[in-house]
């Protein structure tokens, strides 16, 4: 008798599934259905909350003021990872191309700052930036090297050193993003070069083909699935990021994360932010649907030469 | 405070409220009326009751009329004596298990959904208020806290924001104002406008706000001559203007860490607690603390037993032997805020007795307001000024 493959045995299969339908279930659809519907309730005295349907809390949130704080919150995410992908993609391209034998303790140097708080990484992030910090320091540094090196050939001095004033700006915001999720840019980046057929490459540059045009015409293209996930990876998060515009950022940095943060502290208006929390969702579905087309019209103009996952 | 209203039909509430067509409106409750019957079982009384239940389970002790020697202690950081936890233990064998929370309103968002197992936690008035109302407190028991009569000032006897107080005893009190580096300003600075008025100007991208929205709007109220609480809108407004005009000087917006900011030098004038740069004067005296001539609020820390409390006895007892005059002198010289305990006052060293920046003068004193609980509709108002004051 031949033995059935487990895919198909539907007992087998609920039994595997279970566990995960069971998980999902409790901790994201049924805490994510209370918010679903805070969202749609009215504040009732100091704590309770009556669920009237209203419109109310999404209706608010089209205030100019909230649109403007999603606009900026958008730029901020925007901004970070078009900074992750400048930084992340020769980051990846040299970890796949580099001999095996140091690929592994390159790949652990990415990952290693995993292994650290994230908090406790923003926070070094401040010795890092501050008026007194390890940046300006480094950069006092090579200026009077500067200076010196001037007034010894004779052409006077450059002066004294001004710091620059990096911590508690919107700048800061930006980098600290982009620094706290660069890994999630950099490995799904490496994923798909690692998969990527080098003698494309050979066959570009044969053809004669120049570096700049390989690079373009075939390994950027070809490499666009791993792009695509490393940007949705990096911007959704960096979306609903507030506590590096907190520890990080200035007068002026304030993100949708830390409204909604508020609503839920503060403010003690739990109806609004959870509305705030959904809207963000609708932008990331948004986003997902997007890539969505644009992924099947790319195949349909390629005549299904690939599909990006 | 807010005209009564009635409650039903639709209200459509423009500008800083959203409108909420069909809501419910909010309501002006009178002093001394909970917001919520107690017979009603809502879903938060349910988990509250639940909770209780599930403290009893792991209670079996209190069955025999003995409750296990255990406390839970939900406070603020660096706000307790070096000793005084392992000195109760020695006093009571009570051992004291302490979780820390940042400010009240983290306080508020893990107490308001059902005590986690809390026995004595540490809110601010206006929050005692808040919570009582909301059914979150216990009445405590003055008879097991004897040091209250016998050792604590006069003053703090009663308060408005718990008459009688039925829910919550003084621990420690203070105020708000600029901590300053006298090397780097001009003259001290006197005014809350150094901070955000003209004056401002002078000290541009050196100064440091706290991110707290109702202190902040309610200090700027006074400068402009109206009271901390007001209620009224074209007032608030205008404190939000004030206040917008100015964060062109500013250099951050800071959680309770100002006075870090100000001993590393990354600013030289900052809004903060009293207490916090009272701390930072004694390593650093070029550090000063001043009270704007404008007045400003103080506030007063207190210790409450919230509802479902799994240890109410040791709770009883705990805040008791904190209200005793030798304990509560090495407390606050420690953490160097003003205690309302006058029997420790006289114990305590001169140095901290005749601090003005723990005690202001008397003529200072009489400039202060203390913060009120205003209701949930103000509450939303600030914080609506406030996304205005960091958004622009």
């Amino acid at each position: 008798m031949q033995t059935e493959p487990w895919q198909s045995n539907k007992v087998v299969f609920a039994a595997l599934g279970l566990p995960a339908l069971l998980w999902l279930g409790v901790f994201f659809v049924l805490p994510l259905g209370f918010i679903f519907g805070l969202s749609f309730s009215d504040k009732s005295g100091i704590i309770g909350h009556d669920l009237t349907w209203t419109g109310g809390n999404y209706l608010r949130a089209f205030e100019p003021l909230y649109l403007g704080i999603f606009g900026k919150s958008l730029l901020v995410a925007l901004a970070a990872t078009a900074a992750c992908l400048l930084v992340g993609y020769p980051v990846a391209l040299a970890v796949a191309f580099a001999p095996p034998k140091i690929k592994m303790p390159l790949l652990l140097a990415i990952t290693l700052p995993f292994w650290i708080n994230i908090l406790i990484r923003t926070y070094a992030l401040i010795a890092v930036f501050r008026t007194r910090g390890f940046l300006n320091f480094t950069l006092e540094w090579f200026w009077n090297a500067g200076d010196s090196l001037l007034r010894a050939v004779g052409l006077g001095g450059l002066g004294d050193f001004a710091p620059l004033e990096l911590l508690y700006t919107n700048t800061a915001v930006a980098l600290g993003v982009a620094y706290v999720f660069l890994p999630f840019m950099i490995l799904p980046l490496y994923a798909s070069m690692e998969r990527f057929d080098r003698s494309y490459l050979e066959a570009s540059l044969d053809l004669g083909a120049g570096h700049w045009r390989t690079f373009f015409k075939v390994l950027l293209p070809l490499t666009m699935p791993g792009v695509i996930s490393g940007v949705m990876i990096v911007f959704v998060p960096a979306l609903g990021a507030f506590f590096i515009a907190d520890m990080l950022g200035g007068a002026d940095s304030q993100l949708i994360g830390n409204v909604i943060e508020r609503q839920f502290l503060g403010a003690n208006n739990w109806p609004f932010g959870a509305a705030l929390s959904f809207l963000l969702m609708y932008l990331t579905f948004a986003a997902i649907v997007l890539r969505r087309l644009f992924a099947a019209r790319a195949e349909r103009a390629d005549g299904g030469g690939y599909a990006p996952a | 405070m807010d005209s009564p209203k009635k409650c039903g039909g639709k209200r459509f509430y423009r500008g800083f409220l959203a409108i909420d067509s069909g809501a419910k409106c909010w309501q002006y409750f009178p002093p001394n009326y909970p917001e919520e019957s107690p017979m009603k079982l809502t879903r938060r009384n349910f988990l509250a009751a639940t909770g209780a239940a599930a403290a009893g389970f792991s209670l079996p002790s209190s069955v025999f009329g003995q409750e296990e020697k255990k406390l839970n202690f939900y406070n603020w950081d660096t706000y307790i004596g070096e000793t005084t936890l392992a000195d109760f233990r020695k006093d009571s064998g009570v051992e004291v298990k302490m979780d820390l929370f940042g400010d009240n309103a983290e306080l508020f968002a893990k107490m308001r959904e059902g005590n986690p197992g809390y026995d004595v936690i540490v809110p601010t008035n206006d929050f005692v208020e808040r919570m009582w109302r909301a059914n979150l407190l216990q009445p405590l028991d003055h008879g097991k806290i004897p040091n209250f009569r016998k050792n604590v000032d006069r003053t703090f006897r009663d308060a408005e924001f718990d008459p009688g107080r039925k829910f919550s005893m003084p621990y420690m009190w203070g105020t708000m104002g600029i901590g300053y580096r006298k090397s780097k300003v001009s003259r001290a600075p006197d005014s809350w406008s150094a901070v955000w008025g003209r004056q401002s100007n002078q000290h541009a991208g050196r100064i440091g706000w706290i991110s707290e929205p109702g202190s902040m709007i309610g200090m700027t109220l006074r400068y402009l001559g109206y009271s901390f609480n007001s209620t009224d809108r074209e007032q608030i407004r205008q404190a939000a203007t004030q206040l917008i005009e100015y964060k062109k000087n500013v250099k951050g917006i800071f959680e309770d860490n100002g006075q870090d900011l100000l001993a590393s030098g990354e600013v030289d004038l900052v809004v903060e607690w009293n207490g916090d740069i009272a701390q930072l004067i004694n390593e650093d005296p070029d550090i000063g603390y001043v009270i704007p001539k404008e007045g400003g609020y103080y506030w007063q820390d207190c210790l409450c037993i919230p509802a479902g409390a799994p240890h109410p006895e040791n709770a009883h007892a705990f805040i008791n032997y904190l209200l005793d005059a030798e304990v509560g002198r090495d407390l606050a010289e420690y953490i160097e805020y003003a205690t309302p305990n006058e029997a420790a006052r006289k114990l305590t060293d001169a140095s901290y007795r005749n601090n003005p920046a723990i005690f202001p003068p008397k003529k200072v004193q009489e400039k202060l307001e203390p913060s009120l609980y205003l209701g949930e509709a103000r509450a939303q108002l600030i914080d609506e000024v406030w996304t205005g004051i960091l958004a622009s």
